[in-house]
């Protein structure tokens, strides 16, 4: 029983490194760059939720879909701005960027909204539809935030995969994944699926955030800098790019994540949860899920 | 000036690079003399001139092997930690400066002992695998010498990676390392002179392995690995001399970093640490040794000049990083440059300029 | 081409080494900017002839330590504005530094303070950059005097540093015996922070007198800064392990955290905690049903009903539009402690600031104060505060004075 709870707060952390990691992977695989701002794009769509469903007690939802739209052009803009004229740069140079851009938007937080920590409303709270599951007589509890993590997650990867391959926009991003310089030549405005793979990325990261946030619940400028790097861990163990290895390296990391801070020392979790991954790696060079790419000479 | 001419180009453009860090030197001494040397810019001198090691070190496996590391800063931190322990229990023992170069071969030889360890296995990934190895490599560090306790009394050394009590610990013996609390009362050796050394000896390790016939290997796996490996170059060789190399100096550079301050503490070689030394690379310009050494000095300072304007200190940090990196590397602002300079040039110099062409 | 954007670097360089140099001199006027105080402009000496005192501080006003930081700052501000405006004259002025919580960056602050002439400095406010900044303050003989990092190795690194705070290992002693004078728990579990020097110190002479007086400790659980977004587990184990009694040595953010996921899943022990408990009531959007019967060690209380308290709330509340913490009220004593000594006329702005150090220590070992931290505070030669202890209990959204 006690290993059943400690295995559900597993899965419950694990399918928030899932989701924020689908955003991250999302990105990579299509622009081929490592968005290490995505996890402070999280943080200000966790603000935005915190002011509109937290101070002026909007709709969860309404709330939820204005940070997406935040996001979204927050997310497209930042691409417009700062990564775009680097895009035929050394791919370090966009990586660099990104971090300064992780940084603008913390401190830019700060400043808007102070350092002080906010305790953020889960937006599942009161809702009549999702209740936390009681089995065992009370002994175990799958609390309402996990179980809605968990189905924005698979909702949330089923629509992917299912866009990517039988839509033509998502046609067009995997031809840019491929080959940019092919796909543009076949037509395939590269600029336009870019700005796209990143305004689908950023609203998945407001879902993420609010989410992240309800089963977590401070909320300070730096609240997306350590989940974002994790949930980054978290897509290269699945094997980065792959949408389902997103989510199944996500689950995986929560779950190894809280079994060795029951069993093993709370102290060096972290460390374990590293040394896994590496060992993966070493077995799996590409991830769990990814896809072995053969070098022509 | 007949022989300069006549001199090599690597060869001159390595002159160069150790003629700005001694012009450095000489300057400073000569403000240092004069008495116009502020507080904060000396109690500077020595962080950047381990940022500087650091940078080069980690352009050797950034810039000229093409790999790229996140973990720099976990080399940093164990040579930083052997380097002080042995620092502090030989003070008094042997004399002074004894004690500090055995604290700088042990902290450059654990570290790239590590360098090692991480890079045997680790050498057989690439690119972005590679990178989030390297990071994995650094947390773990973090991570395990956070929780470490270390001490020794007359019956030995004892050590727990759980709390001071589990150390079991005689009541008389001593605490080398208090978990979180990292090394205390640590005396401070470094200088600025050391740290110039040490620079130099970095450079000149550095720079001549670049120039040598393994430096080209190395060039060579970066540039093309399938061709390197057809052509009869012991890739792993190669490839693990550099990422060695690279790792025995950020150790040096961690040590000549803790003994400046009478505390360490492993929270400090973090992730972001290991970035920030990244930052450095990627402006000086990946593969440009001299362009690491302004880098790194420059990016120390610039914080330290944003003090004037608080609350916007980062925020204009941050957008200073942007902005350079698009200014430095974008193709079409460097493109747009260009124009803009040889315009320049042909309108002032018309000779000039047909030489540039 | 290369060559000249190398030669532009290499300019670049000595150019803006050659202004930092110059900006010591500078530094005293932008301290206005920086501190947000119109008196701090007065350079020159006031009107009738004395000189105002230099104060420094150090603490983290960005990353991830921030909130501490910035209570700080604000409460060593209101303090020299509410002096400065009694007195009619500039008797202090205040330059406040960041230092992001990292030893490096804090040392840079103070020697940045140095250069504007700092005579006293009032930080740094977390214990880690404190370590390193006392090495310095000792070897300069400059007089530290830190309202927030209690560590105890801070005071230890010599005899011209004092706390305004309880040191960690005291906090840890003094909850033990409090816990099992007062028997509010057979069996206690622990959530501490592993990274964090303030937590350690409190966790292990909390273990070491638990063990003493009998207590037992059923379970001790950590986390890290890195992986504090879940705290469910650890709040499982101690579920788990059957502790009535959970001991949160942590500050109040992650505190809030454990309170919420104890609630979640039904597990209602007694929480108690130490100072840096303080402004778990205050965290914006954190219901303070879950804290009640909360318990913590703490020389502070926003509602405490005494007139300095009561002074001190009304004006931060009327300057910052939030409710001080425990830091800003360290940090305002602070200011209100050296004021005292320059009333008692034994330092004044005209002296070197290694003179003032050794006029504020034997002041320091002689002097009673009375702050919002407590009547009757003295300080013992090796820079500890003694002040009297106090616990609260929480009810109904406000502390109580515990029985």
């Amino acid at each position: 029983m006690q290993f059943l709870s400690y295995l559900i707060n597993g899965i419950s952390l694990g399918s928030v490194y899932a989701l924020i990691a689908l955003g991250y992977t999302m990105v990579y695989g299509i622009a081929k760059m490592l968005n290490f701002a995505h996890g402070d794009v999280i943080m200000i769509g966790s603000y935005v939720v915190f002011f509109t469903f937290g101070s002026f007690g909007w709709n969860p939802a309404a709330a939820i879909i204005l940070s997406m739209i935040v996001c979204t052009v927050l997310g497209v803009l930042v691409e417009r701005v700062a990564y775009r004229p680097l895009r035929e740069a050394p791919s370090l140079a966009v990586l660099i960027t990104a971090i300064g851009v992780s940084y603008l938007l913390q401190q830019v937080a700060q400043l808007m909204w102070t350092s002080n920590p906010k305790s953020f409303p889960s937006v599942v709270a009161n809702s009549s539809i999702f209740k936390p599951l009681r089995l065992f007589d009370g002994q175990l509890t799958i609390s309402a935030e996990t179980i809605v993590t968990i189905l924005a997650c698979i909702v949330i990867m089923v629509a992917l995969l299912y866009f990517i391959n039988h839509t033509s926009a998502g046609h067009a991003m995997q031809a840019v994944s491929e080959d940019r310089g092919a796909a543009q030549l076949m037509g395939v405005n590269v600029n336009a699926t870019i700005s796209l793979t990143f305004a689908i990325g950023s609203a998945l990261a407001a879902v993420a955030g609010a989410l992240l946030c309800s089963s977590y619940p401070t909320l300070q400028p730096t609240t997306g800098a350590m989940p974002g790097i994790k949930a980054f861990v978290a897509a290269v163990f699945g094997g980065i790019g792959s949408i389902p290895g997103a989510f199944l390296g996500g689950v995986l990391l929560g779950v190894i994540e809280n079994l060795s801070k029951a069993y093993i020392s709370t102290q060096l979790s972290d460390a374990i949860v590293f040394l896994v991954l590496i060992i993966v790696l070493l077995v799996k060079p590409t991830g769990l899920l990814g896809k072995k790419v053969n070098v022509k000479v | 000036m007949f022989r300069l001419k006549n001199m090599r180009k690597t060869t001159k453009n390595n002159l160069i690079t150790f003629g700005i860090v001694i012009g450095f030197y000489v300057v400073i001494q000569i403000l240092s003399a004069m008495g116009l040397l502020t507080s904060s810019l000396s109690g500077q001198l020595v962080p950047i001139c381990a940022y500087v090691i650091l940078a080069i070190s980690l352009n050797l496996t950034v810039g000229i092997l093409g790999e790229l590391s996140l973990g720099h800063a976990g080399f940093m931190s164990v040579g930083a930690f052997s380097g002080t322990i042995i620092w502090t229990v030989l003070y008094g023992q042997v004399p002074n400066w004894l004690g500090l170069v055995l604290s700088f071969v042990v902290g450059g030889v654990v570290a790239g002992l590590f360098g090692f360890i991480v890079g045997v296995p680790v050498l057989r990934l690439s690119g972005d695998y590679l990178a989030i190895v390297t990071l994995a490599f650094g947390e773990i560090v973090k991570n395990v010498m956070n929780a470490c306790y270390l001490g020794y009394d007359s019956t030995g050394l004892h050590i727990s990676f759980k709390d001071a009590a589990s150390m079991n610990m005689d009541p008389s013996g001593t605490t080398l390392i208090n978990g979180a609390m990292g090394i205390t009362g640590i005396k401070k050796a470094s200088t600025f002179t050391i740290g110039i050394v040490l620079v130099i000896l970095t450079l000149l390790v550095i720079l001549n392995l670049i120039n040598s016939r393994a430096g080209r290997a190395i060039e060579s796996i970066r540039d093309n690995e399938i061709a390197a490996r057809s052509v009869g170059i012991n890739i792993t060789k190669y490839k693990l001399m550099a990422f060695i190399t690279s790792a025995v100096f950020a150790g040096i550079a961690g040590v000549l970093y803790s003994l400046n301050y009478s505390s360490l503490v492993a929270k400090k070689f973090d992730y972001n640490t290991s970035i920030l030394i990244l930052v450095f690379v990627v402006l000086g310009g990946i593969g440009n040794i001299r362009g690491s050494v302004i880098a790194a000095a420059l990016l120390t300072v610039l914080p330290e000049l944003l003090r004037a304007v608080n609350d916007y200190r980062m925020l204009i940090y941050a957008i200073v990083l942007i902005v350079v990196m698009i200014f430095s590397q974008s193709p079409q602002v460097v493109a747009w440059r260009k124009r803009v300079m040889d315009g320049f040039r042909s309108r002032f110099n018309p000779s000039k300029a047909k030489e540039v062409q | 081409m290369k060559k000249l954007i190398s030669a532009a670097l290499a300019s670049a360089m000595v150019l803006s080494l050659a202004a930092c140099g110059a900006t010591g001199d500078s530094n005293g006027s932008s301290a206005a900017a920086s501190t947000g105080d119109a008196a701090a402009t007065a350079e020159a000496s006031n009107a009738d002839g004395s000189t105002p005192i230099k104060l420094g501080g150090i603490g983290p006003t960005t990353g991830s330590a921030a909130s501490y930081g910035i209570a700080v700052m604000q409460g060593e501000q209101l303090a020299v504005d509410e002096i400065n405006a009694a007195a009619g004259k500039t008797v202090f002025e205040l330059k406040f530094e960041d230092d992001e919580h990292d030893a490096e960056k804090s040392m840079n602050a103070y020697n940045t303070l140095k250069d504007w002439g700092m005579q006293v400095l009032l930080g740094t406010v977390t214990s880690t950059p404190s370590l390193s900044v006392a090495g310095e303050a000792v070897n300069d003989n400059m007089f530290m005097l830190t309202p927030s990092a209690s560590a105890v190795d801070v005071v230890e690194t010599g005899d011209n540093v004092f706390q305004m705070c309880f040191t960690d290992p005291n906090q840890g002693i003094v909850s033990a015996d409090y816990i099992a004078e007062k028997g509010l728990g057979t069996k206690i579990g622990v959530i501490y922070d592993s990274s964090d020097a303030y937590s350690m110190g409190i966790y292990n002479a909390f273990a070491e007198e638990a063990a003493a007086k009998g207590l037992e400790v059923v379970t001790a659980e950590a986390f890290t800064s890195d992986n504090k977004s879940d705290l469910s587990t650890q709040v499982a184990k101690c579920q788990d392990a059957g502790a009535d009694l959970v001991f949160l040595p942590i500050y109040y953010n992650e505190a809030s955290q454990i309170l919420i996921a104890a609630d979640k899943v039904g597990y209602k022990p007694t929480f108690f905690g130490c100072d840096g408990m303080d402004g778990i009531l205050t965290i914006e959007g954190f219901d303070t049903s879950l804290a009640e019967g909360l318990m913590l060690l703490c020389p502070f209380s926003a509602t405490a009903t005494d007139e300095t308290t009561q002074k001190f709330v009304s004006a931060y509340e009327a300057a910052y539009n939030e409710t001080p913490i425990q830091f800003a009220a360290d940090a305002y004593d602070c200011v209100y402690a050296i004021y005292q000594c320059v009333q008692n006329g034994s330092i004044n702005g005209d002296m070197s600031f290694s003179d003032m150090c050794e006029a504020l220590k034997t002041e320091f070992t002689t002097m009673t104060f009375n702050g919002t931290t407590g009547e009757g505070q003295t300080w013992a030669a090796d820079g500890t505060v003694n002040k009297p202890p106090r616990v609260y209990v929480v009810h109904d959204g406000a502390y109580q004075t515990a029985e």
